[in-house]
């Protein structure tokens, strides 16, 4: 394990892969892991074993994240798996997301969270659909940053033609999703090349190893990078009233959208009433200022009627409450969404029964055009209308992400059967 | 008491945002399900998890009981442990016990000195419907084992108590959903983010009270199977076994029959922190003879229904 000396002041970074199966996510993922020597010896005999248990050679690097026995059998990555790194530089939390279009649910679970995406395309075989798919779900769900690996180059010869082609692709790709930093990095998983340590086989390659790009690149949490609005003011979603031995009520949630003080003029929404910030009690005691990210509890100067799922919302700009919503919709269930659908909507802390009144458009992720059509089949993307039965204060999802960002339930089952994001979709609202 | 912290989102060091995600995830759960519990073993995470439990409802009481799936193996020192940090809290405890589920018929007695690591998923699962809980928040974490590195923080367990890892709810931003229909439930794991090294950082910080079985202290104890398994009620010397007195400690706590110490001579929180950071073996790996059944001994486990 790497030393903790500077843990305090290490700053952390989420990111997730993103690629088409079999173009060797799972597997820089793991070169990654074994170069940087977060894996515990025994971790790695297993690894060695299961391998040759499996005949797949003596140390295949994919299963170290790919931990299912299903996975292992069909050699793919059915789920997100979640791994924990950390260099003397920086802490990394990392979403490994499978490549395969059914598992696109899996996907965005774990790119929903991510600063930044890991992309891995192979490089005998250029950019495929399925790349271009996910890199489109990864942009609308608020990744703005990304590093390219062009992998298998060993299997090329390193031929600088290949990976010129590559970095053409993403160039173009990444300019339409309007992503920001596209470095493109030669390498080969399976050999090691450019994935911690440097290498002289593409010698026309003189940028950074994957690991120096990833401890490079800009982190901190998407709602306080993203959105970059001076004006933002603070969200606030309750979700659970404190009542205080005694006497007295606090409102307990977490910080989001900018920081709370004490003294701070706020309102509650959706009632719209207004009262002052008394006392903000954190998990370190009481706090004249809590920032984005802290759980806290808050107390107010008036005695107002406050409950789980009202949003409080520091001075400065107001979210619009509303029972009509349009949202990009990502429908994730293997039925077809239909107008007249009736779901249970999650909206930060408060859940309503919700009615989709219309599906006005498809998101073709190739020619990334909006399409008209009346229903969406499973992993599709649309731009829908929403009416829910009680109002909610919502912020597009560009602005801010908590207050954006919705799941749709079946009732029957309670399972998750669509992420919304509240607002056109976010890439198609920069042209 | 007044502190003062810094305005930007930044200057939350990587155990605050753990730790107010932790909260954040146990006020949802409370919120979104009927009646929760809390799975307490008496390791350091579950001492870490009902530390934040304690905090996330502060100052009021937990609004949910505690409870220990006791496989009547105990290390004495961790029911001790277990009894003094329930009174001080003064909070519900609730013991689902392996021996009465032995003497009711539902599993069957292994003997004396058997293994009752897989015998806790019955007691549980009948605990969790006798007690018609929704929810169960477990100390476990993603870097523990590589099944657990693929689950959800709340995740789901069908009227039969299993796991299907192949059909997941999708768990998107902070958006988590907790409704079950009758006789479902939730798994739900506010530490998923943590890592071993997390844990011990956290509880120096907070001075979190442990069994002190977590300390070196000189113990008897006889080499098997390449752990070192305490002397003791529950494990005595095999033929050809010699009984050795070393300075151990254990860096994780179960049952008393399955789980091992390591050499160690450390007794203080950095002593630990040095010897976690610098570890090559894994905790599971060094402590846990239940993981090493087989490549899938935990997923078949969680399958099941086990924590």
């Amino acid at each position: 394990m790497t030393p903790e000396t500077a843990l305090e002041t290490m700053n952390l970074l989420r990111f997730a892969t993103v690629g088409s199966v079999d173009d060797g996510k799972s597997t820089i993922i793991g070169r990654l892991l074994v170069d940087t020597r977060q894996l515990f010896d025994d971790q790695v005999v297993a690894v060695e074993e299961a391998s040759r248990n499996r005949g797949v050679g003596d140390l295949d690097l994919s299963f170290i994240t790919d931990g299912l026995r299903a996975e292992r059998e069909q050699g793919i990555t059915i789920d997100v798996a979640y791994r924990y790194a950390a260099t003397p530089r920086r802490k990394f939390v990392i979403a490994d997301c499978p490549g395969h279009v059914q598992y696109t649910a899996n996907m965005a679970t774990g790119a929903s969270n991510a600063d930044l995406a890991l992309v891995v395309v192979d490089a005998t075989a250029g950019l495929k659909e399925q790349t271009r798919r996910h890199l489109c779900i990864a942009a609308l769900l608020g990744v703005r940053q990304i590093i390219v690996c062009a992998n298998k180059m060993d299997l090329t010869g390193w031929d600088e033609a290949a990976y010129d082609r590559i970095v053409k692709e993403v160039d173009q790709l990444a300019a339409t999703l309007g992503i920001e930093s596209a470095t493109v990095i030669p390498v080969s998983a399976l050999l090691g090349d450019n994935v911690v340590l440097p290498s002289n086989a593409a010698a026309y390659y003189s940028g950074p190893t994957v690991l120096e790009a990833l401890e490079a690149a800009p982190a901190g949490s998407w709602s306080s990078s993203h959105g970059g609005n001076e004006e933002a003011a603070t969200r606030l979603p309750v979700q659970w009233i404190l009542r205080h031995p005694g006497g007295g009520r606090s409102y307990a949630g977490m910080v989001d959208g900018a920081s709370l003080a004490v003294g701070e003029e706020v309102t509650v929404l959706p009632s719209g009433l207004t009262s002052r910030v008394k006392a903000i009690d954190s998990p370190h005691g009481e706090v004249e200022e809590a920032p984005i990210g802290l759980s806290v509890s808050v107390s107010l100067e008036d005695d107002l009627d406050v409950s789980r799922g009202d949003l409080i919302v520091g001075s400065g700009d107001l979210p619009t409450v509303t029972s009509e919503l349009t949202a990009t919709l990502c429908w994730f269930a293997d039925t077809t969404l239909v107008p007249g659908a009736r779901y249970r909507l999650k909206h930060t802390t408060r859940s309503t029964p919700a009615l989709v009144t219309a599906i006005d458009a498809e998101l073709d992720v190739n020619e990334l055009a909006l399409r008209p059509i009346d229903k969406l089949e499973i992993n599709d993307i649309g731009l829908v209308s929403i009416r829910t039965a009680s109002p909610l204060a919502v912020d597009d999802y560009g602005h801010n992400r908590i207050t954006g960002s919705f799941v749709l339930i079946d009732e029957r089952t309670n399972i998750t059967v669509a992420a919304g994001m509240i607002g056109p979709p976010l890439l198609l609202e920069q042209h | 008491m007044t502190t003062t912290i810094p305005t930007q989102a930044q200057a939350l060091d990587s155990l605050d945002l753990l730790e107010s995600q932790a909260i954040f995830i146990f006020r949802e759960v409370a919120a979104e399900c009927e009646r929760p519990v809390l799975l307490f073993s008496g390791g350091k995470d579950s001492a870490v998890l009902l530390h934040l439990a304690v905090k996330a409802f502060a100052p009021a009481k937990l609004p949910f009981p505690v409870m220990h799936v006791d496989t009547g193996q105990n290390f004495p020192e961790v029911l001790e442990f277990r009894d003094a940090l329930i009174d001080q809290l003064g909070e519900r405890l609730i013991v689902a016990s392996v021996d009465e589920s032995i003497a009711r018929g539902r599993v069957l007695d292994p003997g004396p000195l058997g293994s009752r690591n897989r015998l806790q998923t019955t007691t549980l699962l009948d605990a969790i419907n006798e007690h018609r809980f929704d929810a169960a928040f477990g100390g476990a974490r993603r870097d523990e084992d590589k099944a657990r590195a693929k689950e959800r923080v709340l995740s789901f367990r069908d009227a039969f108590g299993q796991w299907d890892p192949r059909a997941q709810r999708p768990e998107l931003w902070q958006l988590y959903q907790g409704k079950v229909n009758t006789g479902e439930h939730l798994r739900c794991f506010p530490l998923s983010d943590w890592t071993e090294l997390d844990i011990w950082r956290y509880i120096e910080r907070e001075r979190v009270e442990l069994p002190s079985i977590y300390f070196a202290h000189p113990r008897e104890v006889v080499e098997r199977n390449g752990l070192l398994m305490g002397v003791g009620e529950f494990i005595h010397p095999e033929p050809g076994e010699e009984i050795r007195e070393e300075m151990v400690r254990y860096r994780t706590v179960g049952d008393a029959t399955g789980t091992g110490a390591v050499r160690s001579h450390a007794t203080t929180y950095p002593e630990i922190i040095a010897e976690v950071s610098s570890a090559r073996i894994s905790e599971r790996g060094a402590t846990r003879g239940d993981d090493r059944f087989s490549d899938s001994a935990m997923e078949d486990r969680k399958r099941e229904g086990y924590f």
